[in-house]
């Protein structure tokens, strides 16, 4: 199959549903190879964006390329190199986890080794003969990446693929969206959830109301809106104090730390979720 | 040619865990099997429950299997996963549409058996019931593509499946309802099996069937245009 560059550039793009605008003018840059995250609370038009992206609706204006093709043209064939999973995307209930994704490697030309290297991946291989309708959601969410993966996308588009997941389940999946950046793919994905995006992209966006409010990288974001400057000290006697991080503070935090008396230091830089508050003045699960 | 063959199969595993299906297929060849063997009425025409049976069932499985088995992949999205995978929207129609057939001429074929058709009566029967078959799937497809989920769809193709499966079974009690049931594919092919042996196919059967086929292709292309056109409304 054509390898696709997985760079996706997207210019003034917007979409509104009977006279609600739900994108207003989205410009993005990603490069191949990146893993990119579009954060926002529910609503804020995540998914529309993907389905935009990935020629399930047409944009109302801007435009959107794909591997510099524009998405208008990008043909089946060429959609063949995305791996999509989305929440509603469903999968066949009755039938086990192995003939789920046998229908699709039917599709694609691959063998009985690529099904039961794609399970295993996601850690699926005991539950091969499980009716796919008797999983877990956590388990259904991995078999639709086991599906996404199965094909070795160049481009996957993860819409929430950890929303509903225990912590343990989540950090196994950002070990494959992890293993997938190795490979020189490049990850798409959308959350709400802040921490998953400070350790998983290398840029991310901040989509509030359908507008981005903040886009760049998660470390950048949150050293521009540190406007405390200041370091916590937890003192060994339970109390906890914030001092100023300039030069005239050195001595103080000098003697802390040489006479015993700190017991931990942080900076105060916000994390994403604080920055998101600021910006927005909304919590991210509202 | 692939991607049908990989549809076709698909339906074929799903067959045995989906009774729904399963019983339409089942019912009335299983019925037709008991109903000849165990009821025997004095006067009662020569394999009265097979060419009642043989109707209702061509009137009611093709149409509801094809009407469930499109609208739960619609409802559930895993035709728009088959799409996005670039399995084209004809593909998918006739992997689904070729095995209903299959399973509904198997249908047939015990029909046929206990019916004790031979020569040039089995063909003839064969043939009016593959009409008939095509005709339903064509019916059921359409309520299929239109519908959103399974309920709308079972909304729609119950009423539907009752007019053309139960109307030719009325018609014989009911001279005013005959005259309705003429206008349907399924109230001709009723005819058509009833004269099997006795006098040949009239022009009223063939024009009536044409114009139902002439309808169901016509309805068949709008829904298929206005629902595969784009991919967000599959
Ligand atoms: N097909 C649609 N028709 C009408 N409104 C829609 C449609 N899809 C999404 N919306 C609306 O667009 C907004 C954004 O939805 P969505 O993209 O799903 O947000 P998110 O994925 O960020 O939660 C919501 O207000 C939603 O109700
Ligand atoms: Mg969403």
């Amino acid at each position: 199959m054509r390898k696709l560059n997985g760079s996706i550039k997207t210019s003034k793009i917007s979409k509104s549903f009977s006279g609600k605008t739900v994108l207003k003018s989205i410009d993005l840059d990603i490069k191949n190879g990146e893993i990119f995250g579009l954060l926002g609370p529910s609503g804020a038009g995540k998914t529309t964006l993907i389905r935009i992206l990935t020629g399930q609706l047409s944009p109302d204006s801007g435009n959107a390329f794909i591997g510099g093709t524009d998405i208008r043209k990008i043909t089946g064939r060429e959609r063949r190199c995305f791996g999509i999973t989305m929440d509603d995307f469903g999968v066949y209930e009755r039938l086990n986890c192995y003939d789920n994704l046998k229908i699709f490697a039917g599709i694609y030309g691959l063998s009985k080794a690529n099904i039961k290297n794609a399970l295993k991946k996601v850690g699926l291989s005991n539950a091969e003969k499980t009716a796919a309708g008797k999983l877990s959601k956590g388990m259904t969410g991995r078999l639709k990446l086991a599906r996404a993966f199965m094909t070795d996308p160049d481009i996957l588009f993860l819409d929430e693929p950890t929303s509903g997941l225990d912590p343990a389940a989540a950090a196994e999946i950002h070990k494959m969206i992890l293993e997938e950046k190795r490979h020189g793919k490049t990850v798409f994905l959308t959350t709400h959830i802040m921490t998953e995006a400070e350790k998983l992209c290398d840029n991310i966006a901040l989509l509030n109301d359908g507008k981005i409010v903040e886009y760049g990288k998660p470390k950048e974001i949150c050293r521009k809106f540190n406007d405390k400057k200041t370091l916590k000290i937890h003192l060994t006697d339970g109390r906890d104090i914030e001092i100023p991080l300039d030069k005239n503070s050195a001595e103080t935090v000098a003697e802390l730390i040489s006479t015993g008396k700190a017991e931990t230091m942080h900076t105060t830089e916000p994390d994403l979720e604080t920055v998101f508050m600021e910006i927005t003045g909304k919590e991210l699960f509202a | 040619m692939r991607n049908i063959c990989v549809i076709f199969r698909k339906q074929v595993i799903d067959t045995l865990k989906n009774k729904t299906i399963l019983i339409q297929f089942l019912m009335f060849p299983v019925l037709v099997i008991i109903m000849e063997n165990a009821v025997k009425i004095e006067n009662m025409p020569e394999h009265f429950f097979v060419k009642l049976f043989a109707v209702m069932f061509i009137g009611m499985a093709p149409l509801t299997c094809m009407s469930a088995i499109i609208s739960e992949e619609k409802e559930k999205k895993t035709l728009r996963v088959l799409l996005m995978s670039n399995v084209k929207s004809a593909e998918y129609l006739i992997g689904v549409g070729s095995y209903v057939f299959i399973m509904c001429a198997a249908g047939t074929v015990i029909f046929a058996i206990v019916g004790s058709y031979s020569g040039v009566e089995l063909a003839q029967f064969i043939m009016v019931m593959s009409v008939g078959i095509v005709l339903s799937e064509l019916t059921g497809a359409v309520i299929g593509i239109l519908s959103k989920n399974q309920m709308t769809a079972a909304g729609v193709a119950v009423p539907v499946m009752m007019i053309f499966s139960f109307l030719p079974m009325l018609s014989m009690f009911n001279e005013t309802i005959k005259n309705v049931a003429r206008i349907t594919y399924s109230q001709q092919i009723s005819d058509i099996i009833n004269n099997i042996g006795v006098s040949g196919i009239t022009a009223e059967n063939i024009i009536v069937i044409t114009v139902n086929f002439a309808a169901a292709v016509a309805l068949f292309t709008a829904a298929y245009i206005k629902q595969f056109s784009a991919i967000n409304r599959v």
